[in-house]
């Protein structure tokens, strides 16, 4: 069993690794063709990375990326492909900012109920994909997709000054949450840290405790991995959609949270957009996996924050957006390639094992029958 | 199991590999040498250089400052997805490189201007577009969009025979909405029978309106079909598909940013090219890294507008020179707004 385990663990690792080194390889190799030095960017932003303000954009960048991919991870675990939570948190984050700065509440209230409306925002948003798929049988990465550019319009309108905005300058925001609804931040050298971070870790380990330890998770996964076979034990396929929808639209609502809540303290025409779509690479990269989402987090982060010094030095920091692509288009193809691998070996072994069996078998009888 | 470890072993030799090489490789400069005269530097909102817009106007500046003075300088572009804390980030290692000064180009950079500013005394920080956050080295370029576009609206009304003339908006945000607002005000003062059709490409977070030419040219091809013959654009690069489709028609366009009749890329259409909206954005980055060169620099807001020149309406078209009564109108549009007799609104 022991043995079955590292087994295991080595295939789900060598996944990312063979993923990442090949992205590695390639990027070298368009470094080469387009006459540059194939190693220098990948030492520049290993030095860059090193200062302790970067460290500290990077972490707060993969908090929100982390929330974001857990989001898409729930969904994927269930074989839905929730592409829809970049118009979930923006929509989510507007709201809960409206909301945020409209009432007076004692501190912790008032951060609770920011994060509330946000979650149910998110859920409501990403429902009307779950109710679409399980009344209408659309696709939910149709409708998804779709409510991406429904959620812009919805806040490109709710953000006029007539209806919930108010203008500053050249800008649309939803007006300042009051201090008594900022979440603490963690006060470094390299300057300060997402309180909300501690948000995240606990969505994570919830994230790994309700799919592993729950019966709810275990009904997700068996409808995901086979919703026939689920069904047929007694597991309601309709309604394990909407609810993994809910919960994925429901912690995308929160995405948008370590920003609002640790820095930006509005929602303006500048608050981040474009997060969910990366939620997405880093939930195929972490695999679905809590920890292995955490890795791909910071490892996209590194690669956004830690590109701003190639700029400096006579390479395009374009450089690091390539590689986040060959991760991954390398990513999917290293996967497939692994699980095959994988599957060939388990098949190997059930084969051999059979055989040892149907050998000793054929002993046992040739012995009887003599 | 023998299989699996010759791949785990595979895998882990390739990214030591990866890794060991790029470990090794630290040769050339890292330190950056003396940070004497590095010049200015950019730094600029989404879409970047090449949008033909507003961002193409601060690098056009920053071109001709490198040119006269004969610094390097540095323009610098963001990343999806990037919040607050990134652009103050840019901003404080620009200044600690040396550069100065250091523009912000959008509304965007207000927030981190002035925190870069505050941390970063002994640089100038230019801002573009925003004067709602000041300091004593922060200088506030913010253009009277409304006003130059208001011309464009006497010329609209003036030039069409249709009496209906269109506006297409990039991007939905405030900035593009002065556009829109001087451009209405314009064409009603001049002419109340005028109808003004008027339509947006997208919304913000969404920025395709600043860039796809496809967009502009289905809604010029919208607003052509329902009977504008005069239709201003305020959007960037997809701006040119609305100039394309208004020259298929061979009705009249009028341009946005820079002198359009003017434009290579645009040449093929510019007998239908009007007049276009100038506003200085090149000549108001131009000048702040010349007077920090002269070390000639006060903080504070710096507003161009029609008085000097900071937005005009172009008059290379020599069909448009000729139409004496359009010039007419014109000149008195613009004398009365100087004079203020005429206020431009700045939301529609």
């Amino acid at each position: 069993m022991k043995k079955f385990d590292s087994e295991r663990l080595t295939l789900a690792a060598a996944g990312p690794v063979l993923a990442i080194s090949v992205a590695v390889l390639l990027t070298s190799m368009v470094l080469l063709v387009t006459g540059n030095n194939p190693v220098e960017p990948y030492v520049l932003m290993i030095e860059y990375a090193g200062n302790i303000d970067i460290q500290v954009l990077i972490v707060n960048q993969a908090t929100t990326y982390y929330i974001a991919a857990l989001a898409v991870a729930v969904g994927f675990r269930m074989n839905l492909f929730n592409i829809g939570v970049d118009g979930q948190y923006r929509l989510a984050a507007m709201i809960a900012a409206v909301v945020g700065a409209s009432v007076t509440l004692p501190s912790v209230l008032h951060v609770l109920l920011i994060m509330v409306v946000a979650a149910l925002v998110g859920a409501f948003w990403a429902g009307i994909a779950g109710i679409l798929k399980t009344s209408r049988g659309v696709s939910e990465v149709v409708s998804t997709i779709m409510l991406n550019a429904i959620a812009t319009s919805v806040i490109a309108y709710l953000i006029l000054p007539a209806q919930l905005g108010e203008a500053v300058g050249n800008n649309l925001t939803t007006g300042q949450i009051p201090e008594s609804g900022w979440f603490p931040n963690f006060e470094t050298e390299g300057g300060k840290i997402y309180g909300f971070i501690v948000i995240a870790a606990l969505l994570g380990i919830a994230y790994w405790v309700v799919l592993n330890r729950t019966r709810f998770g275990f009904d997700l996964r068996a409808t995901g991995a086979s919703q026939s076979a689920a069904a047929a034990s007694g597991v309601d396929a309709k309604r394990m959609v909407l609810t993994s929808m809910l919960i994925s639209g429901a912690i995308a609502g929160l995405a948008g949270m370590p920003v609002l809540l640790g820095s930006s303290h509005t929602y303006s025409l500048d608050f981040p957009a474009g997060i969910g779509f990366t939620g997405i690479t880093i939930a195929l990269l972490g695999r679905n996996h809590p920890v292995g989402i955490a890795f791909g987090a910071l490892l996209i982060a590194f690669l956004d924050k830690a590109s701003a010094t190639l700029d400096f030095n006579g390479y395009e920091k374009e450089i690091a957006t390539i590689m986040q692509g060959l991760i991954v288009i390398a990513v999917v193809v290293s996967y497939e390639a692994v699980r095959r691998y994988g599957l060939r070996r388990q098949q190997q072994r059930v084969g051999e094992e059979l055989a040892a069996a149907a050998a000793g078998n054929g002993e046992n009888t040739k012995e009887a029958s003599a | 199991m023998r299989r699996v470890t010759k791949l785990a072993a595979a895998v882990t030799a390739t990214a030591a590999l990866a890794l060991t090489t790029a470990a090794c490789g630290n040769s050339s400069s890292t330190g950056s040498g003396s940070s004497d005269d590095k010049g200015a530097a950019i730094a600029y909102d989404v879409g970047g250089r090449g949008d033909q817009s507003f961002n193409d106007a601060a690098y056009t500046g920053l071109e001709r400052a490198k040119k006269e003075f004969g610094f390097k300088g540095a323009d610098q572009e963001p990343s999806d997805g990037e919040a607050d804390a990134d652009k103050v980030n840019r901003l404080n290692e620009l200044a600690r490189q040396g550069y100065n000064p250091v523009i912000g180009v959008g509304f965007a950079y207000a927030h981190a201007v002035k925190e870069a500013a505050e941390r970063n005394p002994k640089t100038t920080f230019g801002l573009v577009d925003d004067a709602t956050v000041e300091g004593d080295n922060i200088v506030n370029m913010v253009f009277s969009e409304e006003q130059g576009s208001y011309l464009a609206g006497v010329a609209a009304a003036k030039a069409t025979e249709s009496k209906v003339v269109g506006f297409v908006g990039g991007v939905e945000i405030p900035l593009i909405k002065k556009f829109e607002a001087g451009f209405v005000q314009g064409v009603q003062d001049t002419d109340k029978s005028v109808k003004v059709r008027r339509q947006y490409l997208s919304q913000p977070p969404n920025f395709d309106g600043f860039t796809k030419p496809d967009l502009g040219k289905e809604a010029a091809n919208g607003q052509l079909d329902a009977n504008a013959d005069v239709i201003y654009h305020a959007a960037g690069l997809a701006g040119q598909g609305v100039i394309e489709a208004v020259a298929a028609k061979d009705k009249w366009v009028i341009g946005v940013d820079s002198d359009q009749y003017e434009q290579k890329a645009l040449a093929k259409y510019k007998d239908n090219i009007l007049t276009s909206m100038t506003k200085g954005v090149a000549d108001a980055v131009y000048d702040l890294i010349k007077n920090v060169q002269e070390d000639n620099v006060k903080g504070g807001v710096l507003r161009y507008d029609l008085e000097g020149d900071g937005v005009a309406l172009a008059n290379s078209n020599p069909e448009f020179q000729n139409m004496k009564d359009i010039q007419d109108a014109v000149k008195k549009a613009r004398e009365g707004i100087i004079a203020g007799d005429i206020k431009v609104n700045t939301t529609p």
